[in-house]
This record gives C-alpha cells, sequence and structure tokens, in this order.
C-alpha cells in the first residue's frame, strides 16, 4: 500500500515550468552541488547526458542547474533568466553534453565545480517528480537524496579521525542515520558523509571543523519539498 | 481518527459524519502533518493565490516557448471571442483559454502550481477560478472545492499513479480533469456521491490516454490538451448534476486507469518514442531542434 500523499504534493508543487523532472529536479541538482561545496562557485562546468542532453534547451535544464548552483528555489523565476543571472554574480558557466557512463540515468548531470583555487565535481540525477539522487562527488560514490541534513567532510585517512567526529554528533546527542566512510587509498584523502536525524548545531559543525585532519566540513540541508 | 482509502470510504463518512470530502481530507491533511486547519487553509489560499497569477500572466504571454513549439495560443483564442460569439459560451471559451494560458506560460519556464502536475498545470485553475467566478460564489467556496479536488487526486496517487512516465496522459490531464470535474460538482452544490460520479466520468473517458510528447518536450500535444480536458471536465460536471451516474464506481475507475498504465507501451510513457513524437513531422522538429 502506498503512503497517503499530502494535499500539497497533489496541489504543488509551485514551480518554475515545464517539467517537474527535467526543470523542478535540475534546480534541486544545482541546490545540492552548490551545497555540497559549501559556497556559490567561481566556475561551473554542466555536463549533460541522456534525455538532459537531448532536451535541455526546451525543458530549461541548463538554466535550472544554473538556478540551483545560485541558490535559486525550484519556484524563484529568476530561473529563466539565470545565465545573466550568473554572469551578474561573477559564476562563467560552460554547457557541454556527453555520454557520461552506459547504466546512467537519462537524466544525468555532472557539473564540475570551481570556487577560488578548490575544484568538486558533483554528479547527480533526476529521478521523477522532481526527486533526485547524487550519485558521485568526485570520484567517491554516494546516495544522496536531500531527505535529511548530511554532513559532507573530506579528511585526511588517520587513526581516530572517524571515532572523533562521530563522537562529537554523539556529544551534541545528534543522531546519525545513515554514515558512509570512503577513500582514496591509505594515509590519502578520504570522505565522510553523514546523514543525521533533526538538525545540526552550529557548535557542533564548529567542533568537527576544529578536528585535526578534517579539511573541510560541509553541511547540506535537506531540500524543501 | 478519520482515515479514507477510497471513494466507497469517503461518500460513507460524509453521510455518517454530516462532512463534506473537503472536510475530511482537511482533517486526515492536519493530523498527518500536525499543522491546524487554519494554517491548512492558508497554505491552499496561497496556493490558489500563485494559480490566479499564473492565468494572468498566461493570458499576457505573446512569445513563444523557446522551441518555437507553443505560445500566443491562448490570445490567439481571446481575440476570436472579440469577433464572434463562442459557440460553447463564455464560461466554456475562457476555461479554454485560461488553461491553455496556464499550460503555455509553464512551457515557458514560468511560475505555476503543479496539479497533479506540470503537463497538466492548466485544467484545475482554470476550472476552478472560471467557474466560482461564472456562479458567483466566494472564496471559501473555491478553497473547499480545492481540497475536494485533492482528495480525488490523493485517491488516484494512492491507487493508480500522478506520473505520465509511469501511467501515460491518463495520469496526469486524465487525473486533473478528474479533479477539476469533482471541483465543478463541488461549486455546483453537489452531494459526495455526485461530485465522485463527477470524477468517475471524468476519468473514466480519459482512459488509455497515452504521453508522446513531441521531442520529449511539454508542449505537444500537453499545451493544447489542457484546454480539451479542463472543458472535459465541465461536461463531466454538467452531466453528474443531471443526476447521470457513472456505471462504473470511481474506486473502480481508478483500477482500471492502473492497469490500462501498466499495459501501455513504455514507448508511450513520456519517452517520446512512438505515436505523435514519432511522426514525420514531430521527428523533423526533434532533428531541427538538436541541430540548435
Amino acid at each position: 500500500m502506498k503512503k497517503t500523499p499530502s494535499v500539497f504534493d497533489i496541489i504543488g508543487p509551485v514551480m518554475i515550468g515545464p517539467s517537474s523532472s527535467h526543470t523542478a529536479g535540475a534546480v534541486r541538482l544545482g541546490l545540492m552541488a552548490r551545497a555540497i561545496l559549501g559556497e556559490q562557485p567561481t566556475s561551473a562546468t554542466l555536463v549533460l547526458h541522456g534525455s538532459f542532453a537531448q532536451t535541455h534547451k526546451g525543458h530549461g535544464t541548463d538554466r535550472a542547474l544554473v538556478g540551483g548552483l545560485l541558490g535559486f528555489d525550484v519556484d524563484d523565476e529568476r530561473i529563466a533568466n539565470a545565465f545573466d543571472e550568473a554572469k551578474q554574480a561573477g559564476m562563467e558557466v560552460a554547457i557541454q553534453t556527453a555520454d557520461l557512463w552506459e547504466y546512467a540515468h537519462p537524466n544525468t548531470a555532472r557539473i564540475e565545480m570551481r570556487a577560488g583555487d578548490r575544484a568538486l565535481s558533483v554528479t547527480g540525477s533526476s529521478v521523477g517528480g522532481g526527486s533526485i539522487v547524487i550519485t558521485q562527488i568526485d570520484d567517491y560514490a554516494v546516495h544522496l537524496t536531500g531527505a535529511a541534513a548530511t554532513l559532507i567532510i573530506p579528511h585526511k585517512d588517520e587513526y581516530g579521525v572517524v571515532a572523533h567526529v562521530t563522537s562529537i554528533l554523539a556529544a551534541h546527542k545528534i543522531n546519525i542515520a545513515s554514515m558512509s566512510s570512503l577513500r582514496e587509498s591509505r594515509g590519502e584523502d578520504a570522505l565522510m558523509v553523514i546523514s543525521v536525524d533533526g538538525a545540526v548545531t552550529e557548535d557542533a559543525l564548529q567542533e568537527i571543523r576544529d578536528t585535526e585532519d578534517v579539511y573541510r566540513t560541509m553541511l547540506v540541508q535537506p531540500l524543501h519539498h | 481518527m478519520l482515515r479514507f482509502d477510497s471513494a466507497a470510504d469517503l461518500t460513507a463518512l460524509c453521510e455518517k459524519e454530516s462532512k463534506t470530502i473537503a472536510d475530511l481530507v482537511i482533517e486526515v491533511e492536519s493530523a498527518d502533518t500536525d499543522e491546524s486547519r487554519e494554517a491548512i487553509l492558508d497554505l491552499m489560499r496561497s496556493r490558489l493565490q500563485i494559480m490566479a497569477e499564473s492565468i494572468a500572466k498566461g493570458r499576457a504571454l505573446r512569445k513563444r516557448s523557446h522551441s518555437g513549439l507553443s505560445g500566443g495560443d491562448a490570445a490567439k483564442l481571446a481575440a476570436a471571442s472579440g469577433t464572434r460569439a463562442p459557440l460553447l459560451g463564455e464560461l466554456a471559451h475562457k476555461t479554454m483559454g485560461d488553461a491553455l494560458a496556464v499550460a503555455e506560460l509553464n512551457a515557458s519556464l514560468g511560475k505555476i502550481v503543479a496539479a497533479p502536475t506540470a503537463g497538466s498545470s492548466g485544467v484545475l485553475p482554470a476550472v476552478m477560478l472560471n467557474l466560482t467566478e461564472h456562479l458567483q460564489q466566494s472564496e471559501d467556496d473555491l478553497v473547499r472545492a480545492a481540497f475536494t479536488a485533492s482528495g480525488i487526486g490523493i485517491l488516484i496517487a494512492k491507487h493508480a499513479t500522478l506520473s505520465g512516465a509511469e501511467g501515460g496522459c491518463q495520469a496526469e490531464c486524465g487525473a486533473a480533469s478528474a479533479m477539476a470535474a469533482a471541483a465543478a460538482a463541488d461549486l455546483m452544490g453537489a452531494d459526495a456521491k455526485t461530485i465522485l460520479n463527477a470524477a468517475a466520468l471524468a476519468l473514466k473517458n480519459s482512459l488509455g490516454l497515452t504521453c508522446d510528447p513531441v521531442a520529449g518536450l511539454v508542449e505537444v500535444p500537453c499545451a493544447k490538451r489542457n484546454a480539451f480536458h479542463a472543458v472535459h471536465a465541465l461536461v463531466a460536471a454538467e452531466m453528474a448534476m443531471a443526476g447521470i451516474e457513472s456505471v462504473i464506481p470511481f474506486d473502480e475507475v481508478v483500477s482500471a486507469m492502473r492497469e490500462t498504465g501498466r499495459l501501455m507501451s513504455d514507448r508511450l510513457r513520456e519517452s517520446a518514442l512512438a505515436g505523435l513524437a514519432r511522426t514525420p513531422t514531430a521527428v523533423a522538429i526533434a532533428e531541427e531542434l538538436a541541430r540548435g
């Protein structure tokens, strides 16, 4: 038995048209990429795959992704002029199409971002009705849907870093809903992805940021639905 | 606590509790979300406000969409009413025009309320807002009708689907038309049984509708289909108000819709691989657009 939907899923969402998957979902992919980077990119290359590559102009998928990178939500009318908005905000944008890989979802985009001297790529798919899933951060395979607050923590693969971070969350009574710890190779760079129940307090965030061998800590807030 | 899982539940509860469909929908929403009745009514009012704005913006739209496949047709309809009396009367004329206006706004990256989807977003606002004005009903009546329509959408979502990729256009414009027919019957003063007959008649007459959009874009045949299905909803409400019943009850029509969607080839479910999307003209348009 399917769950009873809310009235406002039926009469809603309020969104910029024309397509929940190709427009609203694309905005959300952009918003997630921005949140994972932790700031507005200074430049972004959007690599569009499958149906996104074929129909992005007619559906405004390109503008929707750019709008998301600028922090616009799905109902923000500035999305229609997102390229001009990006120019004004000092964000360079390039659009490419490519076959990313054979089994990628047809509505997939890889967003290659730069902010100052940092580079980060985020890959995700719009899987229907405006729902999205982020499948890759750089070369790390992840699974983020924007449903829960999530910490993205690039760090050095050293003894005790993971334990330290999780003990900070425990001390602040923040419950971990799911967690993955990924690394390139032993002793090199690694990535923690931690989804939590409820909110992450500013104090907890600061303590994690101050942890030795943690490079950065990004808090990705849940998407509005 | 009150719960409904079918149209049969809804009619029984309405009779037993002396409540409207809208009351029950609001009570369940309130229980599920912990929001007050007033907060839920306010959120619906704001959705209706955005619907009204989308009609106004769509009416004013003169340019074609990015693809050039849609835009400006609502304006053509409006202009035609100045030269001759509308064949179907003013209400039907304005309703089809406003459904088209919202669908065209949607295609041109305008702000709309998905109801239940973006591709079918013109039907419900056009029917509800024009009929409210035509019958000189109050804002409270309009809000009630919107919750009645939501109840129909909830049942279709729960027992079938509201996704074109899963159920074809019967799940989008078909569902929107059933919701709009229910809202229209409500605005005309119908009881729960009559409202469900209106919804059943509209959905029944939408069964088998495929989703075969030209070049994969939400424009052809989607925009004009919104106009057709808005008037279609008025026809269903008119019949139900005359006491005409759907031989097949609403719950069974929804089951039939689910089965029809499952039996429909995936080539006819939003993939643009068959039907209108593969006609020579559509293929030429798609190739032209791909060249940029």
